[in-house]
């Protein structure tokens, strides 16, 4: 299919998300609205608390208690995952969207074998022919670099490697063979030089099966030896979208430029690593103003009065911030 | 580090729990006032008599020899004499035992088959209509004092229904007319073996009410306990990755959750199921129950100390072995497990 008729396999259309707390309604997503086109991997990059988790687990319809979806729609491949039953939901969790979670030592049941928690998902999915799983389940196991696949399966969690957990995580993802996954920070718990390898699974997994990958990081370095287009989540908004060679090559967004500075790069040393000052702001409240106001630098009166909405700035790249209102209506 | 390992060094500390109590009930029998001699012939006894006594039993040889003697006649199955029914005690046992055994069974498997699934249940459905009911209920159930339920049921089962029988483990007339041999002691096992499904029968509606009663406390128990793990374990990240994978949440809650919770709840009611071995007195009494709990009351009621000692010994061992099964069961369930994983024995 070409890319312009392709439909978006996720369409994420002002996307609300709240949690009851004792001082109100938390909004840990306020409208947001990107897309993502089959068989690529869609960054999605934000500080801590800034709403990523709580995204990619409304796209499987598991949010964590005791927050909902307050508004907006989760389209994948043309039907509303927000208004879907549980039981249509539990059809296509692990069958056509999986997940991967950030801390594999935690995501697998210590309780059970690799073999047995892989091919109940297969089982799951796809009844009957037993003999046909393991062999597959053998070869998904080779297939993602893991050593002795046959004994691996009669392995315990506690018994393998964090890189090699992670693989057995992938591994389970990629069981039923889904369309899309939700990969929530996938290297974070892992020693560097693992993550660097997972990162490669990852990527070859797009290359090879056509997997889509919404990949959620808060480390911008890792979007851009990973990802194909980019979101950057700002206090559950999204203040930056657009390729990632765009949003390298030239981040609009004084948060952005902020990341990006922040990032070591090979001929600064550790001293020259800046950080943006101050600190998150408050989720609950209606928000007026932008909401990156109290730590910008370019900071303008009406930056407090209005808020900022996603600005066209050639290319796919958009920006929420007034810096760029001229270029968005003008040129 | 393997599992077989941890069991066998479990075991091996039974066996030093075990002799420990033996000492314990050895020493208790050495310094607690009154000669057991004097104790064994009543208090009219002559002199010479009591040394006749001692004699024959021994009570005159060193300390040490008289311990290994104890712990030698103890393993062999002689736990002495009662002084007041005057036979051995293991032949008061071989009924007493089985009876009150069958007892605390029932009431054990009602809690694992009744108070599990409910506190499943009652997690799953934290916090709406189901679990604030099943909250109130077994708050009743863990704090009813069980002779007045016994009352109560006997009050509305047998005297205003007349479903169920008063007491005892059997009615005369089967006793009588329709005996079944003792193999086991379980009657209702005994009663399957012989075939004689009226005996079985009349079993059964003897042993309902007691087991119920005796069963409240440990179902509401395990309820409580098997939500509060239930509560922390669904909340774990695998259980959320379980529900991204689409698996059902009926294959959540029992297949994976439960196996990850069922430990603390085994603990605990192999703890009330030992403990219920002598703690049924009251439900025995009631029933009329011809079982441990009344043995060990009316021993203490006329000095029966050797009665004592076995009792306490018969629950040692009792305590002993349903901890080493619950060990058992954990390994098996928890591939963790390590040795030292825990100290109690
Ligand atoms: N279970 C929950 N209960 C209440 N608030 C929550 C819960 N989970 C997340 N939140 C709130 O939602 C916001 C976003 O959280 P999250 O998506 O986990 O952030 P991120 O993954 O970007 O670090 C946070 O401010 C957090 O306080
Ligand atoms: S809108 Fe104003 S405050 Fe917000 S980022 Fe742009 S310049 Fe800074
Ligand atoms: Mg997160």
């Amino acid at each position: 299919m070409s890319p312009a008729s392709a439909q978006p396999l996720l369409a994420i259309d002002d996307l609300h998300i709240s949690f009851p707390t004792p001082r109100g309604e938390l909004r840990a997503v306020r409208g947001i609205s990107f897309q993502v086109e089959p068989g690529e991997i869609f960054g999605i990059v934000g500080e801590s608390g800034c709403g990523k988790t709580v995204t990619g687990r409304s796209i499987l319809g598991l949010v964590p208690q005791p927050g909902r979806i307050s508004g907006g729609r989760i389209m994948f491949q043309g039907s509303d995952l927000t208004a879907m039953s549980q039981a249509e939901l539990r059809h296509l969790r692990g069958n056509r969207i999986a997940m991967i979670f950030q801390d594999p030592s935690a995501a697998l049941n210590p309780l059970f074998t690799i073999g047995q928690q892989l091919l109940g998902i297969m089982k799951r999915h796809d009844p009957g022919k037993r003999a046909g799983h393991l062999d597959a389940a053998v070869s998904l196991l080779a297939d993602l670099g893991l050593p002795q696949p046959e004994s691996l399966l009669d392995s315990y969690p506690h018994q393998l490697s964090g890189g090699m957990q992670q693989r057995a995580m992938i591994a389970m993802a990629l069981a039923a063979e889904p369309d899309l996954i939700v990969a929530d920070e996938p290297t974070t718990a892992l020693d560097v030089t693992i993550q660097a390898q997972i990162l490669d699974l990852l990527v070859a997994l797009k290359e090879k099966r056509g997997v889509t990958i919404v990949f959620i990081t808060h480390d911008l370095g890792v979007v851009a030896e990973t990802c194909d287009h980019v979101a950057v989540f700002y206090l559950g908004q999204i203040v930056e979208q657009g390729t990632a060679r765009e949003i390298f090559k030239a981040p609009r967004h004084p948060y952005t430029q902020g990341l990006l500075a922040a990032l070591p790069s090979p001929d600064a040393g550790q001293d020259a690593l800046k950080v943006i000052p101050g600190s998150v702001g408050d989720m609950v409240g209606d928000g007026v103003g932008c909401a990156f106001a109290p730590r910008c630098e370019f900071r303008m009166p009406h930056c407090d009065r209005q808020t900022p909405t996603l600005m066209p700035l050639g290319g796919q790249q958009q920006a929420a911030c007034f810096l760029y209102d001229e270029i968005g209506e003008g040129t | 580090m393997s599992r077989i390992e941890y069991l066998a060094r479990r075991a091996a500390l039974a066996v030093f729990v075990l002799l420990g109590v033996l000492l314990l009930t050895f020493i208790v029998s050495r310094v607690i006032p009154g000669d057991p001699a004097r104790l064994y012939l009543g208090s009219r006894a002559r002199a010479e008599a009591i040394q006749q006594v001692r004699e024959e039993f021994g009570l005159n040889d060193p300390l040490p020899q008289q311990f290994l003697r104890y712990v030698g006649s103890t393993l062999s199955g002689d736990l002495g004499y009662s002084f007041r029914t005057k036979r051995p005690i293991v032949e008061d046992l071989r009924t007493r035992l089985p009876a009150t055994m069958e007892l605390v069974l029932v009431s054990t498997v009602l809690a694992v088959t009744i108070g599990v699934p409910l506190g499943v249940l009652s997690a799953s459905q934290a916090g709406k209509a189901f679990d604030q009911f099943s909250r109130i209920i077994t708050i009743a159930g863990v704090s009813i004092p069980s002779f007045w339920l016994a009352l109560l049921l006997q009050l509305l089962f047998f005297m205003t229904l007349d479903w169920l029988p008063l007491g005892g483990r059997l009615s005369r007339d089967i006793l009588l007319t329709d005996p079944f041999t003792q193999v086991t002691g379980f009657f209702l096992i005994d009663a399957a073996l012989a075939g004689n499904w009226e005996a079985w029968r009349d079993a059964l509606w003897h042993i309902i009410m007691p087991a119920a009663v005796l069963a409240t406390y440990p179902i509401s128990l395990s309820v409580r306990m098997t939500r509060a793990s239930m509560l922390e374990v669904l909340s774990e990240t695998y259980i959320t990755a379980a529900r991204a994978s689409g698996l059902s949440e009926i294959e959540i809650l029992f297949k994976l959750a439960l196996k990850n919770a069922i430990v603390p709840t085994l603990t605990v009611l192999g703890l009330v199921f030992a403990f219920s071995i002598t703690g049924a007195v009251l439900v025995e009494i009631i029933f009329s129950w011809p079982g441990m709990g009344s043995y060990m009351l009316n021993a203490i009621l006329s000095d029966d100390v050797y009665v004592l000692f076995a009792v306490t010994l018969i629950v040692t061992i009792v305590y002993i072995i349903v901890n080493l099964l619950v060990d058992f069961v954990q390994a098996a369930l928890d591939p963790r497990i390590r040795m030292g994983g825990g100290s109690e024995a």
